[in-house]
Formats: structure tokens, sequence, C-alpha cells
């Protein structure tokens, strides 16, 4: 039995009834990672003696009668989120020798959870991307196509999922960068409300728009790895104080009267045909199962990417001033002076992706501009919330693809940012929003890429999500596939 | 040509939170470098702020006692500019949405009450230091006042002088020391002040190109700045030329400004929402409880005193610039009921002996008990003014109680009339000649026979008494 391969909902069981050892199921994902590792290339820092370690720690658990809800659990961390003592990257030459003296809030609440970290995945730089092509440390690869990307900018922590070097791993997403991976890589990806998973100690891309969510092989997994993942913070303000409920009991049940929104402005020229056919397979399903589909109308779509592309990268223009070389990271060699140290370190530890972003930010916050860019696209950003707002009095969830194609070829979008960054044309507008999205497989093309459906909710209603997911998961009868490698 | 003047005023005041403003490391001036700091001051990736209340507080009290509108929502910005004492590469500050508008404070102003306008008062956080090697070309981060909380007071161009700008700085010291919320350090830093300053012709209803001058450590050098800064900008227009808009540096040592950067050369800190931190938001109940905590401030403690003590307006002011002085003061006067004598105390000896061992009031050997007991010995008879002179030296020395000075050294005044008449008898006996002078006219020498019987009687004679024998005995 490939441990590796199974969900965390199976292997909890397992440990419960004493059938497996946390120590055999690390093992297993360890055997995984180094089979397979050189070709994915899903991980920047493998971390197999600490992963050991803490699988013992948990079979010691394990003994005690100490069983929690992903004790033994292998998950995988994006090089995004900060581990103490572990050395966290983002990616970035400029972050290459940076180890944090502290965790981040979901570090500490899934180790809290028995979760045992295998290892820090390869994302595109400060989550600048939708590929993973732009991490100073190589490309990962499609796990169903070695060829193609994974998705991005968590594509490290899609993939890993998708090969089974981990049972679960966490994202981040700004502008779709766990659902469009998630999407790519054939599993499944929340990202929740804005406020509804601390970001302290999630190194910041673009602070209002970011949040961390999870990876994961079935959507009763994304339950449990939510219920370790939500809660209010006080060390993070824009944390919201509000009940987390259980998620699991959101797993199963039905969505009789349900009313699903198709937003018309989403079902433009330019979707692949393979994704049309799958998405409308999935209309079918829900409506099978009790829900009806409403068209419904997102006005002020259009203007998504462009608030998008301006609010971003202002906000990252000014995350990003921190790494100047003076106190940790990369710092050039043979600056004259103070103002040559900051330009030569900035220049040479940062990638071409993020320096085009900070000045686009820049730009954006000038003096003389700023009314133009940054004020007008909050006021246009401010519409969009009101968009959905509107919508969601008209359905429960919304119904969309995830990505308007399955993985491209590697490098086939490097030379064209504004191909690249059509590619989160459907993830968007629920970070600028605020609201929770998740992407759900929904069957392959003929060459065997995944596809994935888009469910969107209003504030705070992961748990429809879930719902509504897991009624499609059961009832589409999706082939069982699995990427060979 | 006959110019006026436009002064405008920024004040940055450190709060004396505990903790800083947006991490829970203390504010503590001093400490090994960069001892005080933990991730979130640091700027570490991943690190958030989370605002320190209590800041809020503060800066509520300061906004209440100027007579600020607080808004009912305010906001935090970013202001992005790079520098190694600026972790973050931004400064956490307001900008759009500020704490507190619309204020003033009054002063007085040729007699009369002058009204300077108060902009606004914002929350921000401090920068950290940068210490430079003297022998070698390199440089040190101290980040422990990284992120101590301050407040900006910017005060509308309301002033017309150099002194009623440095008056206004003393109102506004004042009030934060009254307060309680800012140590008014100006050497340490914990009250600077930037000024903006232009001139133009009498009458002119625009505002002249401003000038902004820093580095101004004391009342009296904000002052000597400005009066320079006035001088050099109206030999400018005298001689034809035009004021270029810029910050300049007031070097102490030669007494003049210099140009730091023109306004090409400012900053564009593209001022943001700062979306790590939500909108802080007062409510009605919370002003109020702020409100009711207020002390007294010193103008209202100022007029009491004129009010109730009935003592000169001088005295007050001199008695009220220091909150506990006044405290003192007061419990002095509660306990001798003369509240003009205790002044004449207070502000003569007592205020002369802490200033020569530069100490303050709380460190005051004279207790306001003894202090009061003293002068109740003066009113009684029992001791002569010059001797209470002498023994309130003593008390500052030892801090003992008036009474036990006086036992101690037998200091008891003599008001026994024939004790005064044997000793003055004895002095006229034993001076024939400055009698026979002072009998045919030489009244002067009226001092000569005192000072002889003060020292047959070794200061001790009740001098009022001396004054009436010695007169009557003179004239025989």
């Amino acid at each position: 039995m490939e441990l590796n391969r199974l969900t965390i909902h199976e292997l909890h069981d397992k440990i419960k009834s004493g059938e497996v050892a946390a120590r055999q199921i690390t093992e297993s994902v360890l055997a995984r990672i180094n089979a397979v590792e050189k070709r994915v290339h899903a991980y920047i820092r493998p971390l197999p003696a600490e992963a050991l370690a803490a699988a013992d720690r948990a079979d010691a658990d394990i003994k005690q009668g100490n069983i929690k809800p992903l004790t033994g659990i292998p998950v995988a961390l994006k090089d995004i989120v900060c581990t103490k003592g572990i050395a966290t990257t983002c990616g970035s030459h400029i972050l290459d020798n940076f180890i944090p003296p502290y965790d981040a809030t979901v570090v500490e609440k899934l180790r809290n959870a028995g979760a045992v970290f295998v290892g820090k995945t390869n994302m595109d730089e400060f989550a600048m991307g939708s590929s993973t092509e732009t991490s100073y440390f190589g490309v990962t690869r499609n796990p169903w196509d070695l060829e193609r990307i994974p998705g991005g900018s968590s594509g490290g922590s899609s993939a890993a999922v998708a090969a089974d070097e981990c049972i679960a791993s966490v994202g981040s997403d700004t502008g779709g960068s766990i659902r469009q991976p998630a999407s790519l890589c054939g599993v499944v990806g929340l990202k929740p409300t804005y406020g509804r998973v601390s970001r302290f100690g999630l190194i910041a891309f673009a602070s209002s728009l970011d949040q961390i969510g999870p990876f994961t092989k079935d959507v009763e997994d994304c339950a449990i790895m939510m219920n370790v993942l939500a809660g209010y913070d006080p060390r993070e303000s824009t944390s919201v104080k509000m009940d987390v409920p259980d998620y699991r009991q959101f797993v199963g049940g039905n969505i009789t009267g349900w009313k699903i929104g198709i937003p018309r402005e989403y079902f433009i020229e330019g979707i692949d045909p393979e994704v049309s056919t799958a998405i409308k397979n999935v209309v079918d399903v829900i409506e099978k199962n009790g829900g009806r589909c409403v068209d419904i109308s997102l006005p002020h779509t259009e203007y998504c990417l462009a608030v998008y592309y301006i609010i971003a990268p202002a906000e990252a223009s000014s995350n990003l001033a921190r790494y100047d070389g003076v106190k940790y990271g990369f710092r050039a060699a043979d600056a004259r002076d103070l103002l040559d140290m900051y330009k030569k370190t900035r220049m040479q530890g940062f990638g071409a992706e993020v320096k085009r972003r900070i000045m686009i930010g820049t730009y954006a916050l000038s003096a003389g501009y700023y009314d133009a860019y940054y004020k007008k696209a909050s006021q246009v950003r401010a519409l969009i919330k009101t968009d959905f707002a509107e919508a969601f009095q008209k359905c429960d969830v919304i119904l969309t693809p995830t990505t308007p194609t399955p993985a491209f070829k590697i490098g086939e979008k490097t030379d064209n940012p504004l191909q690249m960054y059509l590619s989160d044309i459907f993830t968007i507008s629920a970070n600028l929003a605020g609201i929770p999205g998740i992407s759900v497989p929904c069957g392959f093309t003929k060459a065997g890429l995944p596809v994935g459906v888009q469910f969107l909710a209003g504030h705070f209603e992961e748990g429809k999500l879930i719902r509504i997911a897991s009624v499609y998961e059961r009832n589409a009868q999706l082939e069982k596939r699995r990427p060979c490698l | 040509m006959d110019f006026e003047t436009v002064i405008g005023l920024e004040v940055h005041a450190q709060l004396l939170t505990e903790t800083k403003i947006f991490c829970s490391c203390s504010t503590k001036f001093g400490g090994a470098p960069n001892s005080h700091t933990c991730p979130v001051c640091l700027g570490l990736p991943g690190s958030l702020p989370v605002l320190n209340e209590k800041v809020v507080e503060y800066a509520m009290r300061m906004a209440l006692a100027t007579n600020c509108t607080i808004n009912k929502s305010c906001r935090f910005a970013r202001k992005n500019y790079f520098y190694p004492d600026l972790p973050k590469g931004y400064q956490i500050s307001q900008y759009a949405y500020p704490l507190a508008e619309h204020g003033y404070i009054l002063l007085e102003v040729n007699g009369a009450q002058k009204k300077i306008g108060i902009t606004r008062i914002h929350m921000e956080e401090d920068a950290g230091k940068l210490v430079h090697d003297e022998h070698n070309p390199v440089s040190y981060v101290d980040l422990n006042r990284t992120g101590v909380p301050l407040i900006e007071i910017v005060s509308e161009p309301d002033m017309r002088s150099p002194e009623e700008a440095a008056d206004y700085l003393k109102r506004l010291h004042e009030i934060l020391v009254y307060l309680e919320i800012c140590d008014g350090n100006m050497e340490e830093g914990s009250f600077r002040c930037d000024a903006n300053v232009s001139i133009r012709p009498r009458g002119e209803q625009n505002f002249g190109t401003r000038t902004e001058l820093k580095n101004m450590n004391s009342f009296r050098n904000v002052q000597r700045a400005l009066e320079y800064e006035i001088k050099r900008q109206q030999y400018i227009v005298e001689n034809g030329g035009a004021i270029m808009q810029e910050t300049r540096l007031w070097d102490d040592a030669q007494g003049i400004t210099n140009s730091m950067r023109s306004k090409e050369e400012a900053h564009d800190y593209r001022y943001f929402p700062d979306p790590d931190l939500v909108p802080v938001v007062v409510d009605g109940d919370w002003m109020e409880n702020v409100r009711g905590q207020l002390p007294e401030l010193p103008l209202a403690k100022r007029e009491r005193f004129v009010r109730d003590y009935r003592i000169p307006a001088y005295d007050a002011g001199v008695l009220t610039a220091d909150k506990a002085l006044a405290h003192y003061y007061e419990e002095v006067v509660a306990l001798c009921s003369s509240p003009k004598a205790a002044s004449n105390w207070v502000m003569g000896d007592v205020m002369r002996f802490l200033n020569e061992d530069k100490r303050d009031i709380r460190d005051c050997p004279i207790s306001a008990a003894a202090l009061a007991e003293m002068i109740k010995l003066i009113e009684d008879g029992t001791i002569s003014g010059k001797m209470a002179k002498e023994i309130s030296e003593e008390m500052y020395k030892t801090g003992k109680s008036p009474r036990d000075i006086i036992a101690e050294k037998g200091m008891i005044q003599i008001t026994d009339e024939s004790v005064l008449t044997a000793a003055i008898q004895k002095i006229i006996d034993a001076s024939p000649q400055q009698l026979k002078d002072y009998r045919s006219g030489k009244e002067k020498l009226f001092g000569f026979f005192v000072g002889k019987v003060m020292k047959e009687t070794q200061g001790k004679a009740n001098p009022q008494l001396v004054n009436n024998l010695l007169k009557k005995m003179l004239a025989g």
C-alpha cells in the first residue's frame, strides 16, 4: 500500500486503528519525494530529518492516545510562510539566506494539530506569477505533463499534492495563486475569506489581497485543513474575530433548492473548448443534484484585471521595500555608498517580474498619479465588491471555470506578461472582493490535463463551498486517475 | 520694506506608553542597541503590526486638551522612503485621515489672548537611530527607538514672530507634560520641532515662499534659528532675490541655517492607507471617558491661582509652569494659609536652591509641610525673615524641620523688651562719639547701632522691636 497516495481522513483512520504508524507514512512520502522530485521539483527545501523527528514525536503522541486531527500527517508549506529556524526564501535570491526567528500563525496551528512538515515548496518569486517559473530556485513541473507549468504562484504546493509528495499542503492566494494551480494540477484548493486565516508570518505580497489556504486531495481533507487554519489571531489586525464552524459538517449533505449563479461575464471568448465542456458537465451534475442555475451579472468584471494590477503592485512596492540589504537576506558586494548598496542589492536580488511589479506599483502611488491609478482602482474595487454583494442576493454560490485554459507549456508565456496575467482572469475578483473561492477537479482534457471548476460564496461562507464542492465531487463520477511519473 | 513673519510649527512628541505602538517591546530610552526589538519592530518578513490602544488614548488626551475635533474614524497610512533606520522601508503614520483636526491653544501676546490654530494631530511610529563610527567609515543601526509612539502636532501658520513661536512651543510642551503623556525631554528627542517660516510685505494677504527648518533641539534654538532665517529671507528679498522652497538645517555652533534639500529633491513619500491595519474607530463613550480623566490644564490652573490665591499673574505663571511645582505650592498654602508668602518662598529660595543643583521639585529636600511650618514661624514672630533665610538653607541641606534647626542653633528670636533694652544700653554706653554724632544730626548712624545690637544678640533680636526701642533710646 502506498500510504503517500491516501487522504488525510483515510490516514487518520488508519492511525487511529493502529494500522499504520506516523513514521511509516512520513517514510512513504519521503520515498516518493526521492523518487520523483528530480522531475517535478515541487520543493525548494525538503525537510526529511525534521519530518522523521516530527513523525516519531507523533508516534509517541499516538501511543499516549493523543491523536489530533493532523497527527502524523505529512504537510508541505509554501516557502512564503515563516518557519522558525528553517530558511524561508519566498522563492527569491534576496531572501535566500533568511532564517525566520519565529513561526507563522498557520505553522503554529498546523504543528499544534500534529502535522509533520515535510518541506518548503517552490513558488513564483514573492508569489508574483501564475506558473512558478519566476522562482529563483528553478521551475516546478506539472506532474500530469512535465513539459507544462503547474500553475502559480503556489505551483510547488499544488504539484506536491498532485504527485503524492505530501498528503496536503498550504499555499497563499493573492489573485488566484491557490485556485489556479489547484485547477491545473487536478487537486482541491481553497482561498478563504479575507480575514478568516491569519496572515501573521505570511511574507506579504499584497496585504489587502493575500490569504492562506489549503491544497488537498479531496474536499473532506480541505474541510479538515480549514478547521485547523481558520480563526482569529490577536497578532493580525485584519483577522476577524468570529466563530469558526466545524467545516466537516458541510461535507456531503445536499444542495437541494440552492441557486447557482452563472455570471455571464465569465463565459467569454478565449475559454478553451475543452474547459467549456468540462464546466457544462459540472452544471449538469449540480442540476441533477437539486441545484438550480441562474443567470447573474457581475457588471464590473472587465475591470478586475486592471484594478488588480494596480492595487497588488502598489502594495507590493511598499511591502518589498524592506529588502534593502541592511538587516538580513542578500546584500550586493562592492557598493560604493548607501544608495549604491540599495540599488545593487535590489537589482541583483530581485527577479525581472518582481522588479516589473515594484516599478508599476511605485508609479501608481507617485505624486500626481495616485488619484488616477491607486485611488481610482480602490473606487472600482468597491464597485466589484458591490457586484458580488448584489449577486449573492440572487444565488447561494457562483460557478465559473477556475482558469480559461488547462496548463500551458513551460516558457510559453514568460515573454508576454499580459498573456500570463490573463490566466488569473477568473480568480482575481474573489481577492478584490475578499470572498472565498474553491477550485475542485472536474475532469481532464483529451491530452490528459486536469481542469478545475471554481465556486465562489459570500464572506465567511466557506461552509457553502465545501458543501457544493463535496456534493459535486461525490456525484461527478470522475474517472480516478493519477499522474504517471 | 516692512515685513511680516509667518510661522507654523510641526511638533513630534514621544508618548510615554510602556510599550511600542505596534508591538509589545519596551519604549525605554537607552538599553543595549537592538535589545528592545522583536520581529514586528524589526520589520522582519511576515511580521504584522497591531495597534497599542494606549497610544490612541494618549493622543486623544492631547487632542482634547488642544480643543481638537476627534474624527470618529481614522486610518494609518504608509510613508515610503528608504533609510537604514527605517526597517520596513516605510513609516506607519497617518495621512488623509488623521486622529484629530481643527484645534487651537491660547497664547498671551502683548497682554491679549491670541489663538494659535492646530491643523491636525496624528499618530505615527518613530524610526531607529544610526550610530556612526568616528574612526571608520561604518554606521551601525540601533532599532530600539523604532516603533516608539509619536504624535505629530501641526499648527496653522498663525505665529508672527520667533517669540510667539517659542511661546507656543512652551505652552504645547507644558500641556504634554501636564497630561503625563510625554516627558518633554528635548535633548533626548522626546519633544522635537520643525518650523515653517516665510515673510511677506506687511498687509499682503498671500503667503510668501516658505522654508522648513530642522535640527533645533531647544526652545532657544528654535527662536534663534527663526530669527536668523527671517533675516536671511529679508536680505534676499530686499536685494531683489527670491526665496527657494527648501528644507534647511540649523547649525547651532555657527548660528546659521544651511540648505539640506531643495523642493526638487524632496521625497515623494507615496502615502497610501496601510492595508495591515484596520481603521481606528473612536466612539463617544471612549472619548468622554478620556475627557473625564483629563487633569486641570496649565491655563486653567493659572487662572485659578490668580483668582483663589490672589497672587500676581506673574507668580501664577511661574508656579504653574511645572505641574509638580504647582502641586507643591498648593500643599504649602493649604498648610500655612499665606498664599503670597508661600509664593515668595517657593519662587524665591526654594527654586533658587533647586536651580543651583539642577534638581526637580519632586526631589526637594524641603517638604511642603516643613516650608509651611517655617512660614508660620515667621508670621507668629518666632523667627525673623533673616533667620528664616538661614533656616531654609539648612532645611534644604539637611532635610530637617525648621523647629529642629531652631532648637539646634538656639535661633529663637529675642522679643523680650527688657533683654533688648539692656543690650541696646550696653551699645550706647560703649559708643559715646557715635551717639553724639547721631544726636547732632547724623541719622545715618542709626544703621550702625542696629548692626551692633544684632551682633550683640547674635542676630536673634526681633528687628522691628530693635528699631522701635533704638529710636526711643537714641533720642534720649
